[in-house]
């Protein structure tokens, strides 16, 4: 177990490299610098110059890679050409709502999901299954915006039952709960999308546990069925889906765009589209740069966590 | 003579070939056969976009944000375009970026992953280490990110698409080959003298390619969504070009989403439809290309 998680940090290393280089070449491919971008036309252009020597860009490309990694090393993602605010600060600020909103739909999201497989599973091959199958591909198929504006539209615009967007209600007390009946839409959405893909795991993996002998010695000394698959089934069944818990990461922070578009919701999210649409291009390196380290600890995370959880894995 | 007589020595019978195995496999899933029927349906319908339109997509006509009617069966946008026309081109457009990507893609990581479980080591180790790094940006945020710097052309789109998701066909084609080289008819290929690329393409590919059509098929629905996606925020496909994605683009205003449902909704509800036929075919493959089930 030991030397698997060191096995397993040495190879998150050069990847860690990996994903500042590849960051910092995407950087590179924006058109213009940030001396064209700070400062104003009426300039001269030797005092361009200077400005361009003082920050490095006119040196070679690996100098001022190894500038901006120390830089990042030491927390400083640079400054952001819009609001001249450090980008490490804009993203820390926005990133409570986010973590909020991927949070609550990864936990409604597995909430559906691993009944749902189980029961799935249990009942192959029936009318049941195939409804909850034909579910589970809707699930996957319906564009995220798609379901997001259907679900305002009805339940917030025809019914009223629902605000449609924010995190609070402007004038409201924005206590929690008031931010609670916010979430619900939005985590209705990225949740759906993320049982659907989950449902699939939980039925294949309880299959494969189900056709086990263990399970017949269980139902053998006489238990009862729903201790069979709830209990000894499921604990082993779970295991594949830890590992892939960890994979929806990515598409929790790359969906919250979208949804957090269509919800207004003043998250990460919107902190990109906000950055995209005055080319803000330091706030979006810094956002690429912290969304990939937090996919890559996070894969790391659930590494680990599905080592401790089945003994047989070693690293290979 | 024995008792018992293998299949091949009984007359009348043969052997089914895989293919055929496949195939009957497939027609028994009935939501494949379906998802199959409407897919083949929406790429017709996107080939012949051009006869099939009322008016071209791009022309204005007479009428303005007008509702559905006898003359505009899904009625006009805000600058007096016809809707179901641009639904079809748009449909074309989103097709075509689906299809094409994924054939980008998945050539290109097949043969990456091929060489990485083929020849192992350092090489091995050094594109297992790419998709690490590649597969850590979120998918969604690196392409809109990179599409908004280089401008969003139809080939950027696809080529930034296909960029990020190559690694998972090269993981995948790795694991296949790494367990496909043990097996006793690769050995033999290696025992002749067989040269490298003809092993690779005549005996390991028919082994590993089920797996790769499977995710190729899945490949072609999310990226379709991605797309959609990518327009629907404003940066994937370009108006007044038409995709699916941006038909939506317009509902964000409050007066469309609930004035002139016309205008969103049938973008919507196609993509779900092409979404759910490809995905559909995509779970009839994996079932019929499962030599175990």
């Amino acid at each position: 177990m030991g030397t698997y998680i060191v096995k397993r940090l040495f190879i998150a290393v050069p990847v860690f490299v990996g994903i500042t280089v590849l960051s910092f070449l995407i950087m590179n491919m924006a058109p213009g610098n940030p001396v064209d971008m700070l400062i104003n036309p009426n300039i001269p252009k030797e005092l361009l110059e200077l400005k361009r020597e003082r920050l490095g860009l006119n040196d070679p490309l690996y100098v001022q890679y190894a500038n901006w990694l120390g830089g990042v090393l030491r927390g400083d993602l640079g400054y952001s050409f819009s609001s001249y605010a450090p980008v490490s600060r804009l993203i820390g600020e926005r990133i409570g709502p986010t973590l909020l909103l991927a949070a609550a739909s990864l936990l409604l999201g597995l909430l559906i999901a691993i009944p749902v497989g189980i029961i799935s599973a249990v009942k192959r091959n029936s009318k049941l299954d195939y409804f909850l199958t034909g579910m589970t591909f809707l699930g996957i198929s319906i564009p995220p915006f798609f379901l997001g504006l259907g679900l305002i539209y009805v339940v917030g615009i025809q019914f009223k039952w629902l605000p449609t967007g924010g995190m609070t209600t402007l004038g409201g007390d924005g206590g929690a709960g008031d931010i609670l009946l916010h979430m619900i839409l939005p985590v209705t959405v990225l949740g759906a999308a993320i049982a659907g893909k989950k449902v699939r795991y939980v039925r294949a993996s309880m299959l494969e546990v189900l056709g086990q002998d263990y399970l017949r010695t269980a139902r053998a000394k006489g238990l009862r069925e729903l201790a069979v698959t709830n209990k000894h089934a499921l604990r082993n069944a779970l295991i594949p889906v830890i590992a892939v818990v960890g994979a929806e990461i990515p598409l929790l922070l790359g969906g919250s765009i979208v949804i957090e578009q269509v919800f207004q919701w003043p998250g990460i999210g919107q902190l990109t589209m906000e950055a995209i649409l005055s080319r803000d291009y330091p706030v979006l390196m810094g956002l690429n740069l912290i969304a990939a380290c937090v996919v890559l600890l996070t894969n790391l995370f659930t590494d680990v966590l599905y080592a401790a959880a089945d003994p047989r894995i070693t690293y290979g | 003579m024995s008792a018992t007589t293998l299949p091949w020595e009984q007359p009348n019978t043969r052997v089914e070939g895989y293919v055929r195995q496949v195939r009957r496999k497939f027609v028994r899933h009935r939501l494949a056969i379906w998802g199959l029927a409407v897919t083949i349906l929406l790429i017709l319908t996107a080939l012949f976009a051009p006869w099939l339109t009322p008016y071209p997509p791009n022309d204005v006509t007479s009428a303005f944000g007008a509702k559905p009617s006898a003359a505009h069966w899904l009625g006009t946008d805000q600058v007096g375009r016809d809707v179901l026309s641009r639904l079809l081109y748009g449909t074309r457009v989103s097709l075509f970026i689906g299809f094409t990507t994924v054939a980008i893609y998945v050539t290109f990581g097949t043969f990456v992953g091929m060489a990485a479980g083929y020849y192992g080591g350092w090489l091995d180790m050094a594109v297992m280490r790419m998709t690490d790094i590649f597969l850590s940006f979120p998918y969604m945020l690196v392409v809109l990110v990179i599409v908004s710097m280089l401008g969003s052309q139809i080939s950027t789109i696809m080529i930034v698409l296909a960029l990020f998701k190559w690694p998972t066909i090269a993981m995948l084609v790795r694991g296949s080959v790494l367990a496909a080289k043990e097996l006793d008819y690769i050995k033999a290929g290696v025992a002749l003298g067989f040269r490298t690329p003809r092993i690779l393409l005549r005996h390991m590919l028919p082994t590993i390619i089920g797996p790769i059509i499977v995710s190729a098929t899945f490949g072609v629905a999310g990226t379709i969504l991605s797309e959609a996606g990518l327009s629907f925020l404003g940066m994937g496909v370009k108006s007044p070009q038409a995709s699916l994605g941006n038909m939506l683009h317009d509902a964000q205003s409050l007066t469309v989403l609930t004035e002139q449902q016309w205008l969103w909704m049938p973008a919507g509800c196609m993509i779900l439809i092409a979404v759910l036929a490809v995905n559909f075919v995509g779970d009839g493959l994996r079932d019929a290309l499962d030599a175990k089930a």
